[in-house]
């Protein structure tokens, strides 16, 4: 293995010696899959349920229980492993990994060891910098162990046997950036295909990172494991500190201070690092198939098959919001943010005939609503609305049935009502009125005790005219037709007066 | 005793036959049963848990639904027995072990749904080696069931005390597991028959695992036609297991003779170690077959002396795994140890397991170990694997292979307890086919006598995979051309 660029700027140069300091970091992600129900029994699987309530005789190992292995689970790795460019293996088998928890039910966990379902592929950075795979492969997860009451601890074995896939890259990476958009990318990836919801706080998505550092030009160096990452900004701020650690040990000259192989537990709120367990301690896991299930053949039928179902992945949306809808670089990261927000963006262009309008209004009107604490909705997924409302909408705006400004009071409104827009300007009259009588009477009235105005704008600076504009628009509510507002009053002026 | 007079004469077809012709009653059967396990297992410790009121009240509804005229089935109203590794759904299934006292799985194993769905009566559960990990049944923590023909001595293991109830004719058949030969052993050494089928005929979803590579659900019954029944009811696929085979159940063979049947006789299994006395009778029963219209063909099978030691690298090394959930956890007895997690899995399994339990966990966590792995667990599969290639190819040229089943008759309590090598090399005869994955019966072929008693001989028929109802053939053919099936050890008026 060798980092595949190493671009002449790379590295961190210490201020005390001047010496040039190479980073070397690779990652190991684990992610849950979204199946129906878990790898090895038809238990459901839910986050935040009550413990102990989604189990079976399989995912509690009693006595006699077998695994039995679940073809959506492997159905879904089978895609990731498409999405990310990576070969399938033709036989797979899987292994028992042995240590006793007690949150692992059977003492043993059921992985691949040798043989894992998939090999190779990556991921390319915006850098164009490609962050390459070692393999993926599946395993099951292990269940919650609960040491915060009192001196007991609780189990609760609803996440055992939930599938996970466990992808490993190679140490491609060289700044905590570069590992922070790796993991966005992977993210992105995984929620396209539907693998994923890769929730760092509901556990769905878990990582560990090995660093080491080396002068640049010299070999590389002991590597160090991190755990206990929960965010993607912990992962970065790890990464940084024990960057910053490892150069300061080995700048300090005291061999006894020398990183060793070890893994370390990333503390968030010292953002520091602690010896979790040494090189030593390593559990030797003992390997071995697993003889309650056997080796497998992947159907190239089957494989094939999985890619075809493959949707558009965000790089290559990102490209086509450019090149087919004229969009900034901005706005299309913006809307490939997530599947379900560029199938929603897609969908409205569809239905509005209108590209850039559909990208204005959800990349500003929609995206604000959702971060407002005001707003029951915090997803794309949750809205109360379908992209046709929105569609309709910007058709409302477009024909100038109401004006803009007043378009947002009505996307508000179908936030919070979840109206259709003709509904919220029906109700609330907000329809633009062109009735030449109606605007007369508006503008007869803001006339009144005007004199300056009218006098300017017989004078020739029609632009006075403006200062009429808001007292009409508030009797009017908002509805009036502007353009229509200001050639009625310029004709009241310029003939009646 | 009470109830159907003529039970203890009967096997399970003649039994389920007389029920449902209404010349008896399930109920008088179960209370048949239930009377002669009251009045003979004091001494034989078959059994562990006996279910009599469960067992009757399910007698009773299966005698209303009889009255009723509603449909019967195979085994309806015959008692059966399992050994201590099956899953019933709220009975204890202690595997023999401390470890897991008064355990009562949530669920039942399907095989023995399928012959609850029969209309069979489950009346008990039997003791065994703790964990199927023995020779003899002494490494139970309960109790060492013995064997009917000499109360001094075993009925061979693991799985004992399913062996001595049909023995004992208890029960007209009972279920045992064969990991290394714990059902064709005993089977020899009680004088009754003993199916280990094809690997993968018989769901294990619901059998506590101790080698899960090598484990079969293996029946004993008293009669091969027997044999045939209970096996095409409880064989055939099963979704909660993934290694058991997408086959219709078993469909016993028409035919009533071995003509034309060339059987391989593997001179590896007459060599020195085995007794003079039980050789003479295996030959005789060869000679049997022959007379019968089979062909004998010298074979060898030359892999035959590594078997032992192969199968105790496999199977420990299964073992040392599948035992890892018995933490103290989830089930079973808890030891607090020095309270922290480790220690409390370390005192609990201190405390719950027997020393030849520890003593297989310890050999397969090395053989596991890294940096031993290869030279202990990769080769041994290779070995396996050249065991198996013997049997492939001897069976290129003989529909079946005939040999003792044990080396010996059966030994006394207490006789090999000390030196577990020498228990570990009375399976030197079943070992290999469980290897292979093969199908093999022993069916009672003669006897020996040792120190006044009558000791049963047992001759293991052994077919290529898949060829279960062909070995079953060959067992109901001999026996129906022979006595030894009629000799039932009178055990009341033993006088141990």
């Amino acid at each position: 293995m060798s980092p595949t660029t190493s671009a002449p700027a790379i590295g961190v140069v210490s201020k005390k010696t001047g010496v040039r300091w190479i980073p070397v970091i690779g990652l190991e992600v684990h992610c849950q899959l979204k199946t129906e129900t878990k790898l090895f029994c038809s238990c459901r699987y839910e986050f935040g349920a009550s413990p102990n309530t989604l189990t079976c005789p399989v995912c509690t190992a009693q006595p006699g229980a077998l695994p039995v292995l679940n073809r959506e689970a492997l159905a879904l790795a089978v895609r990731v492993a498409g999405a990310l460019g990576a070969d399938v293996a033709a036989r797979t088998k899987f292994d028992r990994k042995n240590y006793f928890y007690c949150d692992l039910p059977k003492g043993y966990q059921i992985s691949q060891y040798d043989q894992p379902f998939c090999t190779g592929g990556g991921v390319t950075l915006a850098s164009g910098k490609r962050v390459r795979l070692v393999r993926i492969h599946l395993e099951e997860d292990a269940g919650k162990a609960i040491h915060d009451r009192g001196d007991m601890t609780l189990v609760d074995l609803n996440r055992a046997g939930v599938p996970l896939i466990e992808s490993v890259t190679h140490a491609d990476m060289q700044t905590s950036d570069e590992a922070y958009e790796y993991l966005t990318a992977l993210k992105e990836i995984l929620q396209y295909v539907g693998a994923s919801d890769c929730d760092m706080e509901k556990g769905s998505l878990r990582c560990d990172v090995n660093v080491s550092v080396h002068p640049e030009g010299e070999g590389w160096r002991t590597k160090v494991e991190l755990k206990n990452l929960n965010s993607f900004k912990n992962v970065k701020d790890a990464i940084e500190h024990e960057i910053e650690r490892q150069i300061e040990a080995y700048e300090s000259g005291d061999k006894s201070k020398f990183p060793v192989q070890e893994t370390r537990l990333y503390d968030a709120t010292t953002q520091t690092t602690r010896t979790m367990r040494s090189k030593e301690d390593a559990h030797d896991y003992r390997y071995f198939p697993e003889p309650d299930l056997v080796p497998f053949h992947l159907d190239p039928a089957f494989v094939e098959k999985q890619r075809s179902m493959l949707p558009e992945l965000p790089a290559a949306r990102r490209a086509r919001y450019q090149s087919q809808f004229g969009l900034s670089a901005y706005d299309a990261g913006v809307l490939t943010s997530s599947r379900a927000l560029a199938d929603f963006f897609e969908t409205t262009v569809k239905l509005s005939g209108n590209p850039k309008e559909s990208a204005n209004w959800i990349a500003n009107g929609v995206l604000a609503n959702l971060s407002d604490p005001a707003i029951t909705a915090k997803s794309v997924d949750e809205l109360p609305f379908r992209a046709h409302d929105l569609a309709e909408l910007i058709e409302l705006v477009a024909n100038q049935t109401i004006h803009n400004n007043v378009g947002r009071t009505v996307l508000r409104g179908m936030f919070e009502s979840g109206k259709s827009p003709r509904q919220i300007v029906k109700e609330q009259g907000l329809e633009q009125v062109s009735d030449e009588g109606q605007l007369e009477s508006w503008c007869r009235e803001a006339l009144v005790g005007k004199d300056k105005v009218i006098a300017d704008v017989k004078a020739g600076k029609t632009k006075a005219v403006a200062a009429l504009m808001g007292p009409v628009m508030k009797a009017s509510k908002g509805s009036a037709n502007p353009q229509k507002v200001q050639e009625i009053l310029l004709r009241i002026i310029q003939t009646e007066l | 005793m009470s109830g159907f007079a003529d039970y203890p004469k009967l096997d399970a077809t003649s039994l389920a036959d007389a029920i449902v012709s209404k010349r008896t009653s399930a109920s008088a059967v179960v209370e048949a049963a239930l009377a002669r396990i009251a009045a003979l297992d004091p001494r034989l410790s078959a059994f562990h848990t006996v279910l009599g009121d469960a067992a009757r009240a399910r007698a009773r509804s299966l005698d209303e639904a009889l009255a009723k005229g509603e449909p019967t089935g195979r085994l309806h109203g015959v008692p059966f027995a399992l050994k201590s590794n099956m899953c019933v759904e709220g009975v204890e299934t202690n595997c023999g072990s401390k470890i897991l006292a008064g355990y009562r799985p949530p669920y039942t194993a399907p095989f023995v749904q399928r012959l609850l769905d029969e209309g069979a009566v489950l009346v008990g559960m039997t003791h065994m080696d703790e964990f199927a990990m023995g020779s003899s049944g002494e490494n139970s923590a309960y109790a060492a069931a013995r064997n009917p023909w000499d109360l001094a001595r075993t009925p061979g293991g693991s799985s004992s005390g399913s062996c001595a109830a049909v023995a004992a004719r208890f029960v007209p058949f009972s279920l045992g597991s064969d990991t290394g030969g714990s059902v064709r052993q005993p089977a020899a050494l009680a004088g009754i028959v003993g199916f280990k089928p094809t690997y993968g005929r018989i769901t294990r979803y619901g059998l506590v695992a101790f080698g899960s590579s090598l484990d079969q659900v293996s029946p004993f019954t008293r009669s091969s036609r027997d044999m045939e029944l209970v096996m095409s009811v409880i064989s055939g696929a099963d979704e909660h297991d993934s290694t058991c085979l997408d086959l219709a159940p078993l469909e016993p063979e028409r035919s009533d003779s071995v003509r034309g049947l060339r059987l391989g006789v593997p001179k590896e299994y007459f060599a020195s170690g085995l007794d003079a006395d039980v050789r003479r009778e295996v030959e005789a029963a060869i000679g049997k077959l022959v007379e019968l219209g089979a062909t004998t063909v010298p074979i060898e099978l030359p892999h035959t002396e590594y078997a032992i030691p192969t199968y105790y690298v496999v199977a420990t090394a299964e073992a040392s795994s599948n035992l890892a959930r018995y933490d103290g956890i989830r089930y079973g007895p808890r030891k607090p140890g020095d309270g922290s997690l480790q220690g409390m899995i370390a005192a609990t399994r201190e405390a719950g397991f027997g020393p030849e339990v520890k003593r297989r966990i310890l050999l397969g966590t090395y053989v596991l170990s890294s940096g031993y792995y290869d030279a202990w667990y990769v080769r041994a599969l290779k070995v396996r694997r050249l065991i198996r290639n013997d049997f492939d190819r001897a069976f290129e040229s003989v529909d079946l292979v005939v040999c003792p089943t044990s080396p010996t008759a059966a030994f006394k309590i207490g006789e090999k307890a000390d030196d577990p090598v020498a228990m570990y090399l009375s399976d030197v005869m079943t070992v290999p086919t469980s290897l292979a994955g093969l199908p093999a019966v022993s069916v009672p072929c003669g006897f020996v006598s040792l120190e006044g008693k009558r000791l049963p001989v047992g001759l293991q028929i052994i077919g290529p995979s898949l060829a279960d109802a062909r070995v079953l053939r060959a067992a109901r053919v001999f026996e129906s051309a022979t006595k030894h099936q009629a000799a039932i050890y009178s055990l009341e008026g033993a006088g141990a």
